[in-house]
């Protein structure tokens, strides 16, 4: 009850924080992409020590899991995926997705036994979808028609905003049962280590996937805190939106009174 | 003979009509083509800078590279006087094809698959294609914003990297700059200078 009190006081914080400062016409950044930037100056701090942090640490280990052999990172991949099931299944019953939620949680099934903890992709060649989408708290509140509130740099964990930082506490509480069986309670067959283990290798796969997307971008941006404040902004927008599609960030109106060459 | 006459107008018209409809490209074959031109270049036993030269030219031909400047200043633009405009549209044409040529040129022929296309409305097709997972890369999704107000000559407006559109990323970096800098667009001027001479 306390739990569920927890939750209902996160989600009405969140709302009230990403509506403040709305024009009341707009959720806030969806039309016009203006980004609600409203500290900054220490966002721009904590990014430049993330990005000392992730010269000295992060960039190398990633450099060298990549030269590990391809069946070990995909198997990681795999095991790393596998567990993302537990909060995206949740998150699909949240949003209405009944569907999707059953097929992810057959998936979960599946791949946690004849997978074997989910190192094999088993459900996939068994013709499940094989277009695994993650979603997280911060994903359903934005699908509840939450804006995203000012954007946060947050130390280590990197882009987030006031919703997505919502979701984060979300799981915490009792929205994650992985941190549950791990950190929360003692079940004795996991150990907090295992928790904070798969979020680090979370970390690392995905900045090994992105070693070369992020230089590009470093070497090529006159502000690259910006850009990558816009990325982050417009991923979670399309992550949202759960399309394919060309989504409102792409909007028309901006491009129509251009002229071309 | 008035019977040849005939067969020589007809053949005349046909050639004709023919010619007409060669100039009218589809953006889906549009988007293949100047990605095999670029395929080709970057897969070739050539210099890097050769490489860079020769992608600035399919850049030139197949990208708006005006338009794309002008969308990224955003609200700004409409306080540019005219002089303004005119160095801004050098300025930005030398930094897109640096950055441009440069992105590209890291890539060691990258096979790009066209999929699909969807037209938006009478300016706009949406291609969509799919950039071919390598050993460290998985496979990307890549749509085209292609203009078409002028349909025997499409042109590149964005690109949408799995989702994510390079010309909003761009404009969002510029406004932040001149942000930064209490609204003066020299600022602008001045960090594209830094960037084109570095």
């Amino acid at each position: 009850m306390k739990k569920l009190l927890t939750l209902i006081l996160l989600s009405l914080f969140a709302f009230q924080t990403a509506y403040s400062g709305s024009d009341g016409k707009n959720s806030l950044s969806k039309k016009n992409g203006e980004v609600r930037d409203c500290f900054e100056k220490v966002n721009r701090a904590t990014f430049a020590f993330n990005q000392g942090l992730d010269k000295a640490i992060f960039k190398p280990v990633a450099k060298g899991y990549r030269k590990l052999p391809s069946p070990v990172r995909i198997g990681t991949s795999n095991v790393l995926s596998n567990l993302s099931n537990l909060i995206t299944i949740p998150n699909n019953v949240l949003q209405g997705d009944f569907n999707t939620a059953g097929i992810n949680t057959a998936r979960l099934a599946v791949n946690s036994t004849i997978g074997i903890f989910g190192i094999f992709d088993v459900a996939s060649q068994m013709g499940f979808v094989k277009d695994y989408k993650k979603e997280d708290y911060g994903q359903t509140l934005g699908s509840w028609g939450v804006g995203e509130g000012c954007y946060l740099v947050l130390p280590v964990l990197g882009p987030s905003t006031v919703r997505d930082l919502s979701g984060t506490f979300a799981g915490i509480l009792g929205g994650d049962p992985w941190y549950n069986i791990t950190v929360k309670n003692d079940t004795h067959y996991f150990s907090d280590a295992d928790y904070y283990y798969s979020k680090g290798g979370d970390g690392i796969n995905f900045r090994a996937k992105n070693i070369e997307s992020f230089e590009n971008l470093e070497k090529n941006s006159m502000d690259f805190y910006a850009s990558v404040r816009s990325l982050y902004i417009q991923d979670r927008i399309k992550k949202i939106s759960n399309s394919d599609g060309v989504i409102e960030t792409q909007d028309d109106s901006d491009w129509d009174e251009i002229k071309s060459n | 003979m008035f019977n040849k006459k005939i067969k020589f107008f007809i053949f005349i018209f046909i050639l004709l009509s023919q010619h007409s409809l060669s100039y009218s490209l589809e953006p889906n074959i549009f988007v293949q083509s100047t990605v095999n031109r670029a395929s080709q270049i970057l897969s070739d036993d050539i210099p890097k800078n050769e490489k860079i030269e020769k992608l600035k030219i399919i850049a030139k031909d197949t990208v708006d590279i005006k338009g794309i400047g002008f969308y990224t200043l955003g609200k700004h633009r409409k306080n540019l006087s005219e002089s303004q405009k005119e160095k801004y549209s050098e300025l930005f044409n030398k930094y897109f094809l640096k950055s441009f040529s440069s992105r590209l040129a890291e890539y060691t022929n990258p096979k790009i698959d066209v999929q699909s296309q969807e037209k938006i409305n009478e300016n706009y097709t949406i291609v969509t294609s799919i950039l071919v997972a390598t050993e460290n890369r998985p496979e990307i999704n890549i749509q085209w914003r292609i203009y078409t107000k002028n349909i025997d000559k499409p042109l590149i407006r964005d690109l949408i990297i799995e989702g994510l559109s390079l010309a909003r990323t761009q404009k969002e970096e510029f406004g932040s700059i001149i942000q930064s800098n209490d609204g003066d667009i020299n600022a602008l001027f001045t960090n594209l200078e830094k960037f084109i001479n570095n």
